[in-house]
């Protein structure tokens, strides 16, 4: 018996090692047990783009609906445990999902979830995305000289008729809400599919003569093939029976006007854009 | 899974309170039909060929002396009309006011001969009944109806039956399904099938289950794969002769795809077809290594069956990984591929494969339709590749293939006259651009052909993808793409049709424009309609010859289903899902 003693204390300590390196590596979600592993960081880019670049586009850089992540600065999640419940559960109140209920693909394993934080940390850029831009100024446009706010609201503020634009700034690139000041008919808010849809009407536009002869002009709120709900620039509301129009004419020119570089000029979209940056952020 | 439990018991303790209640319901469903057959004469209950209720129908018959031999009769009949035989099933044309099969009968018309509700009246068409399954998700089932009786599905395995005239349930079951697993597309099911006095239910963990038909209860219960390796089932089976046939998915794991025929009445598998061949079988050589063992090919959408040549037609899906070729060089038979199987011990007959090595998710597991026309026996199919095939089906020999929805990635045709790909369409690193995208021109979607017309309707969409390879290894259970898809931000908006298709020309005879894509399936009525739902939430009727829309009907909920239709007391129904719910319509 007493041979067998030590040995059994050292099977003791064994165990007691490995149960605290499983804790450490494994055990909750809260340590990346890939942290700054190339391979995986390999492994996490393929599992990036069958699952995420649907939104986040390929690269990580953002696309029309999700957030550039290679940003250092993310909204939702401050380390990797954060990350993980992120990718786990998604964002109540906005269009990330949960891991395998967005219907295009079949869910990820814990694993693969580290393999995407591992990757998304690669391509992370440390400079800090707004650099340029006076967002004071900007906000003073948006409100006032470059008329946003006629139809967009932030914080509550501002008009109804375009989208709410107190998230873009946190879901969108610095590049993509440039293009749709300057090109507003090159994207409209179209979604892949309902659970991916940014927000819930498209802003086409549309131009509808009633029964009486009068001229609506607005954006769509809803519409399917036998009805349209839609509002004009004085945030009017018409409830309107397609089949008692005497036209109707949907477009996807968008209701906002292009802003040219004369209406507003670079250096002026740079101050709106890190105003909206900035109220993204926070 | 405890919110489910805690329902399903209070569930369950009601309906034992209501045993009395129902039973007494069952007794008035007899004794409404005795009255009924006995006392009305209905101007035109269902189309002439269901010559049951005129025989027996008669009022003039009062209450003649003979009335207990009628009742005799009537007694038999009923008792017969208990049972679900094949012979029913293969003369399903004789009682159009059941659904006897998910596609109502073995040729996959989803042609009801039903016609008291036509062109004419159709704009009065009003909501019956609502039955909340109280399921989240998307509902993708067709019903059974069978003397009165609705049988059908909603996710995470659910069936039950319902009082089809009033929609008051008779049972509800639910199948435990494990917690742990990973369906790729959502846990739906498409249906049930009918036979004898069972109803059949294929279950998300690859179990293959009989239900008594009268209670809900399990009669047996066969596991047919592990689905901890991804394999499932979604499809709704098809009972011939005594065998219940149904195809396995999992084409998003890697699994290796079956169809398996089980024994109705104990459950003992009597057959499996195997889609990707083992070594020594022929069509093995169309494999790379050992890429066959993780070869896919599911076989997920229900086949339809010939009693003349005595083959069951089913279609299969994409190879695996979906959109990655590299390592399975060649063919990849039997994927996406329409099998021409004997009924009996399914075997190989014949076989025609739609998109050979396919890398852009292209399943070939939309329904083959078996249609007579221009003094040929066809069997055609609207596949998810954007082409319009139609085959004859003695031989399983291609006839044409016309596209009938956006496509770029075939600008030629081999010696068969089969679509082939262009190298350019073959998914890269960077990603590039094909149509149509990875949800296809048409998907799970039901058509119809209808006679009377002689067009075949389909939903179909425009849109095109970015497809990007994405290596990745083979890992039991987990996801194997090999590759990405999503769409481009340049691209234009998706669009969705319902499209009328001649099927001996492939001609596109109209096509009505949805406001969105929708997933909902057809159905074409003797009335000269066509009944079709949409992303909106809409179910609509169209003039079938023109595609006109007649009616329409705001469900408040997004169709992922294809709606059928049934009569009861001479009264013509129409029943499709929407949202978490079942509606029936007739007029009033």
């Amino acid at each position: 018996m007493r041979p067998s003693i030590p040995l059994l204390r050292g099977r003791g300590a064994l165990a007691i090692l490995v149960m605290a390196l499983a804790v450490v590596c494994f055990a909750a979600d809260d340590h990346n047990p890939y942290a700054n592993d190339p391979k995986a960081a390999k492994a996490g880019e393929f599992q990036f783009r069958i699952n995420c670049a649907l939104c986040h586009g390929l690269g990580a850089h953002g696309g029309g609906r999700g957030p550039d992540l290679t940003r250092a600065h993310k909204k939702h999640t401050h380390n990797d445990a954060e990350m993980f419940q992120v990718i786990s559960n998604g964002i109540p109140g906005t269009v990330m999902p949960a891991n395998g209920t967005n219907g295009q693909g079949v869910g990820m394993t814990d694993e693969e979830i580290w393999q995407i934080i591992t990757y998304i940390r690669s391509v992370e850029v440390k400079a800090p995305a707004n650099a340029s831009g006076n967002a004071d100024h900007g906000k003073q446009l948006f409100y006032g000289d470059a008329n946003c706010s006629l139809c967009h609201a932030v914080d509550g503020k501002g008009g109804r008729v375009g989208p709410d634009l107190s998230g873009v700034g946190g879901s969108r690139t610095r590049e993509a809400i440039i293009d749709s000041v300057r090109n507003p008919s090159r994207r409209l808010a179209w979604g892949l599919t309902e659970s991916t849809k940014e927000f819930p009407q498209e802003y086409e536009t549309i131009t509808v003569v009633t029964a009486d002869g009068k001229e609506i002009k607005g954006v769509a709120l809803n519409e399917d093939n036998f009805s349209v709900q839609m509002m004009d620039s004085s945030e009017q509301i018409y409830l309107l029976e397609k089949d008692k129009l005497r036209s109707f004419k949907k477009s996807r020119e968008s209701f906002m006007p292009v802003y040219t570089p004369n209406l507003l000029s670079d250096k002026d979209l740079d101050d709106v854009v890190a105003f909206l940056l900035s109220v993204g952020a926070k | 899974m405890t919110g489910r439990d805690c329902d399903m018991t209070a569930y369950n303790g009601a309906m034992t309170r209501r045993l009395f209640e129902r039973t007494q319901v069952l007794f008035d469903l007899i004794r409404n039909r005795f009255e009924w057959k006995l006392f009305e004469t209905p101007a035109q209950p269902w189309k002439s060929g269901a010559s049951a209720p005129r025989k027996l129908a008669s009022r003039e018959l009062g209450f003649s002396p003979c009335i207990a031999a009628i009742l005799f009769v009537l007694m038999s009949s009923f008792v017969a009309h208990a049972q679900v035989t094949f012979e029913r099933i293969l003369n399903s044309n004789k009682e159009p006011q059941n659904w006897l099969t998910y596609s109502g009968d073995y040729t996959g018309r989803r042609f009801s001969s039903l016609d008291q509700v036509n062109a004419a009246n159709a704009h009065s068409l009003a909501a019956k009944w609502v039955y909340q399954t109280g399921a989240t998700g998307k509902i993708e089932t067709t019903p059974l109806v069978i003397d009165g009786i609705l049988y059908a599905t909603a996710q995470d395995d659910r069936a039950f039956a319902l009082d089809a005239r009033t929609g008051r349930p008779i049972w509800m079951y639910q199948y435990p399904v494990p917690t742990d697993i990973r369906p790729c597309c959502g846990h739906v099911n498409r249906g049930l099938a009918i036979l004898g006095d069972k109803v059949f239910l294929g279950t998300l963990d690859a179990h293959v289950v009989a239900l008594d038909a009268k209670t809900g209860n399990v009669v047996w219960n066969e596991t047919a794969a592990d689905y901890r390796k991804g394999y499932s089932f979604t499809v709704a089976p098809l009972a011939v002769k005594n065998l219940i046939v149904i195809g396995v998915s999992g084409g998003e794991y890697g699994i290796r795809g079956f169809i398996d025929a089980y024994d109705a009445t104990t459950g003992e598998r009597k057959w499996r077809f195997y889609t990707v061949p083992a070594p020594g079988e022929p069509g093995h050589e169309t494999w790379e290594g050992d890429s066959w063992k993780v070869g896919g090919a599911p076989a997920w959408n229900t086949g339809t069956y010939d009693a003349a040549t005595n083959q069951i037609f089913w279609p299969t899906g994409n190879p695996s990984p979906s959109n990655r070729g590299e390592g399975r060089a060649g063919d990849n038979l039997y994927s996406n591929t329409l099998l021409a199987l004997d009924a009996d011990t399914g075997k190989l007959n014949w076989h025609f494969q739609f998109t050979k090595h396919d890398e852009h998710d292209w399943d070939a597991t939309q329904l083959p339709v078996i249609l007579d026309a221009g003094g040929k026996h066809l069997i055609a199919q609207a596949n998810r590749n954007g082409y319009f095939y139609v085959l004859d089906r003695t031989i399983g020999k291609l006839i044409s293939a016309s596209p009938y929805g956006k496509t770029t990635w075939s600008d030629g045709k081999d010696a068969e006259g089969r679509p082939i790909a262009n190298k350019a369409a073959s998914p890269t690193l960077e990603g590039h651009t094909v149509c149509p995208g990875a949800l296809g021109t048409t998907n799970f979607m039901a058509p119809t052909y209808d006679p009377q017309t002689s067009l075949f309707y389909v939903t179909a969409r425009d849109q095109c993808d970015i497809f990007s390879t994405a290596p990745q290894p083979y890992e039991a259970g987990h996801a194997y793409y090999g590759s990405a898809y999503f769409p481009s931000e340049e691209a234009e908006p998706y669009r969705g049709f319902l499209k009328a298709i001649d099927p001996l020309t492939g001609e596109i005879k109209w096509k009505f424009e949805h406001t969105s894509p929708t997933w909902s399936g057809v159905l074409s009525t003797a009335g000269g309609l066509v009944f079709t739902g949409d992303a909106e939430g809409n179910f609509i009727a169209l003039d079938a010859p023109t595609g006109k829309p007649l009616w329409h009907f705001q469900m408040g909920g997004a169709v992922y289903a294809a709606p059928m239709a049934f009569a009861i007391d001479g009264k013509e129904y129409l029943a499709i899902a929407a949202g978490s719910a079942l509606y029936a319509f007739a007029l009033p």
